[in-house]
C-alpha cells in the first residue's frame, strides 16, 4: 500500500511552496480585483524555470516527462497561492487535449511551446449560460473554417492556441485547433467572479481550424478530457481549501472576544473541524484520483468525479467558513478572505460543475457495475 | 502511488485468506445483513468457538508481545487481518474491547503473574473482557466520574455505578476505572482495577436500547472488595493508565455499520420506480454521489493511514476523520432507501419488509453511532484542540478538588 507522493514529488511541491510564498501571489490577486491588470510576467518566468509547463509533456515533445505526482503537487499549491496564472488552462486543459488526441504534427507544433511557456492554450467547451452536454455545442466546423462564440473561455484573453469543441457539417462533435493570433477570430474580455483568472468571449467567424483525430467518440474524448482535468482542478481546489483553513485557525486563535480566544468556543471549534474533516476527504479522493492518473489506468471516471465532488464541497465550505470566522472585517474588500471565496466560486463552475460531478460519478458506478 | 502491498504483506495476506476461505463464509454484496438485536447465548458460544479457532491459526493477538501468546505483530498485519475478515461473515463484537483495549491495558500494569493466569484464556475466548469507565454523570466528562473505592487493608471497598458498558453481561472480568480522592481535582484522584464480574457485589442489568437491542449494561457495585493486588498503576495515576486504554480504542474501532454505501448502491439499482430503476433518478443520484464520495474519501484516508503505518509511521490526522463521518452517513443511507419504499418504508418486520428489515434496523441504531465511543461533538474537540491546535474549552472545574464541582442532572 502506497497512498503517498514519491519523496522527488514531494520535494517538488515544498519547493513550489517557498517559491509561491515568495512571489507576492496575493496583492497581484488584489491588484487584478482592482482592475489593475494581473502583472504576471515574471511569476510566468519564474514558473516555466520551474519546469512545471512541461512536468507531465513528455521529453520527445520538448517537456520534462516528470509525470503526474508532480502536476498534481504543482496545482495544489498553485491552489494553495491563489497564482493568477494562465497555467490550468494551459497544462489541464489544451496540452492534455492535444496528447489525447492530437496528430503527431499537431503535437510536435504545439506541445515543445507549451512545456517552454513560449506559448499558453486553453479549452474552449461553453457557450454561454448551461450544463456540460453536447447538445449545447452549437459552433460549426466545415472546410476547415470555424464559426461560432464560446464565453467563457479561461484565460481565452491571452492563450495562443484553443482547442475548440464544435459539430462538423453532418453535426457530429468534434475537437478542432485553432490558432487564435489567426484572422477570423476576435477575442473580448469578460468580467468576472474572480479577475485574477480571467475568462474571456472568442468569436469565431471562419477561423482556420484543424480537427484533432480521435480514435474514439469525440465526444467521449472531451469527457475524457474533462476527467484527467477533474483530478488536477482538484488538487487545486485542496491547495485553496487548505489555505482557507489555515487563515481561519490562525485568526481563531488570535481574535479576543469575552476575554478568550474566539477559537475556544464550540461554536468555532467544531466550524473548523467540520472544515478540515470535508478537506481530509478530498484531499484522500484526490490521492486516489493521482493514482489514476500515474498509473495510467484508461477509465479515470469514478475517481475523477469522486475527487471534484469532494473538491469542490471543501473548498466552497472552507471559503465560506473562512469569511464566517473572521467576523466582519471578514467580508471587507481589503481583506483576503474574499480572494479565496471569489476563486473557490469560479472554480466550483470550472470543468463542470458539482451536479455534473456528481452524475458522472453516478454514471460511473452503473458502469462498473454492469461490467 | 500503488495500492500494491509489499512482499511480506502480500504473504500474510495469503495465510489470512486461505485461514478465511477455510473457516468462513464470504459475505454477499447487497444481502441483507443479520439483524443485531444483541448477544444471546448462542451467539455467545459460536463467537468463542469462533475466537477459539482464531487463536489456534494465529490470528489472536496479532499486534501483542509474543511472551503472552500474541503474534508480535504490527498494525499493519492486524489491518490485512481486518480488511479480510470484514469480506467474511463471522461473529463480532464480543472480544474485540477485551483483545483491544482492555488486555493491552493489563499486558503494560499487570504483574507477570496475573499476565500469565489471564491473557491465554482472553486470547482463546475463554474469558471475555470489559471496560468499565462511564457513568451516568460522567460521559463525554469521563474524569467526573464518582464510583467510589475506599482502602481497607489489603482491600479496597468499591461502591458505585457504571453505564453504557458493552458485552458486560457476557463479560467474566472487567477493567474498571474508581475515584479513590475526592479531594483532589478530579483528573488526579482516580485509580484503576481489574474485577472479577462474577464476584458478590457485582449486579449487571442490561439495557434496552431505541433500536430494541440491548448491548450496553448498567453495572452497580454494591461493597465490591478487590484485593490491592488487583490495581493498575499506581494510585491516583488512574487517567493516565485510562489514556492508555483509550488509545488502543482508535485501532480497536473501525467497521463500517451495514447497510453500507455498496449495499445501498446494489439497493438502488434493484429497486424501481414507476417501472424505472431508482439510481436513474436525479434526486437519487444527487444523494447517492454525496454519500459515496464520503465513504469514498473515509476509505482513501484509511490507505494513507496505512501507507503511514507499512512504511513504519504514524498515520496523520486523517486517521481521525473516519467515526465522525461514518456516523452521519448511516443515517443518510437508512433515510435514502426508506424513503424511496414510500409508505412501505415503515414496514419493518423481517418477513415482510425488502432486505429483511435491515434499512429499517439500521435508521434505529444510527443514533447511537454519533455517541458511543466518544460523541461526534467530542470528535471535533479533538481534531479542533489536537489537530489545528485551537485553544481548549474553558474549563470551571479545572485545578478544583473534585467534592467541590458543582453537579447538576445524571
Amino acid at each position: 500500500m502506497n497512498l503517498e507522493f514519491s519523496a522527488e514529488s514531494l520535494e517538488i511541491r515544498d519547493q513550489g511552496r517557498r517559491f509561491l510564498a515568495g512571489q507576492t501571489c496575493l496583492p497581484k490577486v488584489r491588484a487584478a480585483l482592482d482592475g489593475g491588470g494581473i502583472d504576471n510576467a515574471a511569476l510566468w518566468q519564474g514558473i516555466v524555470a520551474q519546469g512545471w509547463t512541461g512536468a507531465a509533456i513528455p521529453e520527445e515533445y520538448g517537456g520534462h516527462g516528470i509525470g503526474y505526482e508532480a502536476l498534481c503537487v504543482i496545482a495544489e499549491e498553485l491552489g494553495r497561492s491563489l497564482a493568477p496564472v494562465p497555467f490550468a488552462s494551459t497544462a489541464f486543459l489544451a496540452a492534455e487535449a492535444l496528447m489525447l488526441a492530437g496528430s503527431e504534427e499537431q503535437k510536435e507544433a504545439w506541445l515543445p511551446k507549451l512545456a517552454s511557456g513560449e506559448a499558453t492554450g486553453t479549452f474552449a467547451l461553453s457557450e454561454g449560460p448551461g450544463a456540460i452536454a453536447p447538445g449545447a455545442v452549437k459552433a460549426r466546423f466545415a472546410d476547415g473554417r470555424l464559426s461560432g462564440t464560446k464565453w467563457p473561455v479561461p484565460d481565452g484573453d491571452t492563450a495562443d492556441i484553443a482547442i475548440v469543441a464544435a459539430r462538423d457539417a453532418d453535426g457530429r462533435i468534434v475537437q478542432v485547433l485553432v490558432d487564435l493570433g489567426a484572422e477570423g477570430v476576435t477575442r473580448g474580455t469578460l468580467d468576472t467572479l474572480d479577475p485574477s483568472r480571467p475568462q474571456a468571449r472568442l468569436d469565431f467567424d471562419g477561423a482556420p481550424a484543424q480537427v484533432l483525430q480521435s480514435n474514439e467518440d469525440p465526444w467521449e474524448t472531451v469527457l475524457s478530457l474533462l476527467d484527467r482535468a477533474a483530478i488536477l482542478t482538484a488538487f487545486e481546489e485542496v491547495g485553496g481549501a487548505q489555505a482557507c483553513l489555515d487563515m481561519a485557525t490562525a485568526y481563531a486563535k488570535e481574535r479576543m472576544a469575552f476575554g478568550r480566544p474566539i477559537g475556544s468556543n464550540q461554536a468555532i471549534k467544531h466550524k473548523l473541524a467540520d472544515v478540515f474533516v470535508a478537506l481530509e476527504l478530498a484531499r484522500s479522493n484526490a490521492y486516489m484520483g493521482a493514482l489514476g492518473l500515474t498509473s495510467g489506468e484508461r477509465d479515470l471516471t469514478l475517481a475523477a468525479a469522486t475527487a471534484r465532488v469532494s473538491s469542490i464541497q471543501a473548498f466552497t465550505l472552507a471559503a465560506s467558513e473562512n469569511i464566517q470566522t473572521h467576523g466582519g472585517i471578514g467580508f471587507t474588500w481589503e481583506a483576503d478572505p474574499q480572494l479565496y471565496y471569489r476563486r473557490a466560486g469560479a472554480l466550483a463552475l470550472t470543468n463542470g460543475t458539482l451536479g455534473f460531478w456528481k452524475d458522472r460519478l453516478v454514471t460511473a458506478l452503473e458502469r462498473r457495475d454492469a461490467a | 502511488m500503488d495500492l500494491e502491498d509489499t512482499k511480506a504483506e502480500a504473504e500474510y495476506r495469503a495465510k489470512v485468506r486461505a485461514f478465511l476461505d477455510a473457516h468462513a463464509e464470504k459475505r454477499v454484496r447487497g444481502a441483507a445483513p443479520a439483524p443485531s438485536r444483541g448477544i444471546d447465548a448462542e451467539a455467545l458460544t459460536r463467537a468463542k468457538a469462533w475466537q477459539a479457532k482464531k487463536a489456534e491459526a494465529g490470528f489472536a493477538g496479532i499486534r501483542w508481545p509474543e511472551e503472552w501468546g500474541g503474534q508480535g505483530g504490527g498494525p499493519i498485519e492486524e489491518v490485512i487481518y481486518t480488511q479480510e475478515e470484514a469480506k467474511y461473515t463471522v461473529p463480532r463484537g464480543v472480544f474485540e474491547i477485551g483483545l483491544g483495549m482492555c488486555l493491552p491495558t493489563m499486558i503494560a500494569y499487570a504483574t507477570k503473574e496475573q499476565l500469565e493466569r489471564y491473557t491465554g484464556p482472553a486470547l482463546r475466548g475463554e474469558e471475555v473482557w470489559c471496560q468499565l469507565f462511564s457513568e451516568p454523570a460522567s460521559g463525554s466528562d469521563l474524569a467526573g466520574l464518582r464510583t467510589r473505592a475506599v482502602r481497607d487493608g489489603d482491600e479496597w471497598v468499591i461502591n458505585g455505578q457504571k453505564i453504557w458498558t458493552s458485552g458486560a453481561h457476557l463479560s467474566d472480568y472487567g477493567i474498571l476505572l474508581t475515584r479513590t480522592d475526592p479531594t483532589v481535582p478530579k483528573h488526579k484522584g482516580l485509580t484503576m482495577f481489574f474485577i472479577d464480574m462474577h464476584a458478590p457485589g457485582v449486579e449487571v442489568r442490561p439495557i434496552h436500547q431505541m433500536s430494541g437491542a440491548s448491548h450496553f449494561n448498567e453495572v452497580f457495585f454494591t461493597d465490591l472488595r478487590v484485593p490491592d493486588a488487583h490495581r493498575l498503576g499506581a494510585v491516583g495515576d488512574g487517567w493516565r493508565v485510562a489514556l492508555t486504554t483509550l488509545m488502543n480504542e482508535r485501532l480497536a474501532v473501525g467497521d463500517e455499520p451495514r447497510p453500507d454505501v455498496e449495499d445501498l448502491i446494489a439497493f438502488l439499482e434493484e429497486f424501481e420506480i414507476d417501472g424505472v430503476p431508482a439510481i436513474r433518478t436525479p434526486v437519487v443520484r444527487d444523494r447517492l454521489a454525496d454519500i459515496y464520495a464520503r465513504s469514498a474519501g473515509v476509505k482513501s484516508a484509511r490507505f494513507r493511514a496505512i501507507t503511514a503505518l507499512s512504511r513504519g509511521e504514524t498515520p496523520g490526522p486523517e486517521a481521525s476523520i473516519g467515526r465522525l463521518v461514518n456516523a452521519m452517513k448511516q443515517q443518510e443511507i437508512a433515510r435514502l432507501a426508506l424513503e424511496l419504499m414510500g409508505a412501505g418504508g415503515m414496514v419493518s418486520d423481517p418477513e415482510t419488509a425488502l432486505r429483511a428489515g435491515s434499512f429499517q434496523q439500521s435508521l434505529l441504531a444510527a443514533p447511537g453511532q454519533r455517541i458511543a465511543g466518544g460523541t461526534s461533538e467530542i470528535l471535533r474537540n479533538i481534531i479542533a484542540e489536537r489537530v489545528l491546535g485551537l485553544p481548549g474549552d474553558p474549563r470551571v472545574d479545572k485545578d478544583v478538588p473534585f467534592q467541590d464541582i458543582g453537579r447538576g442532572r445524571s
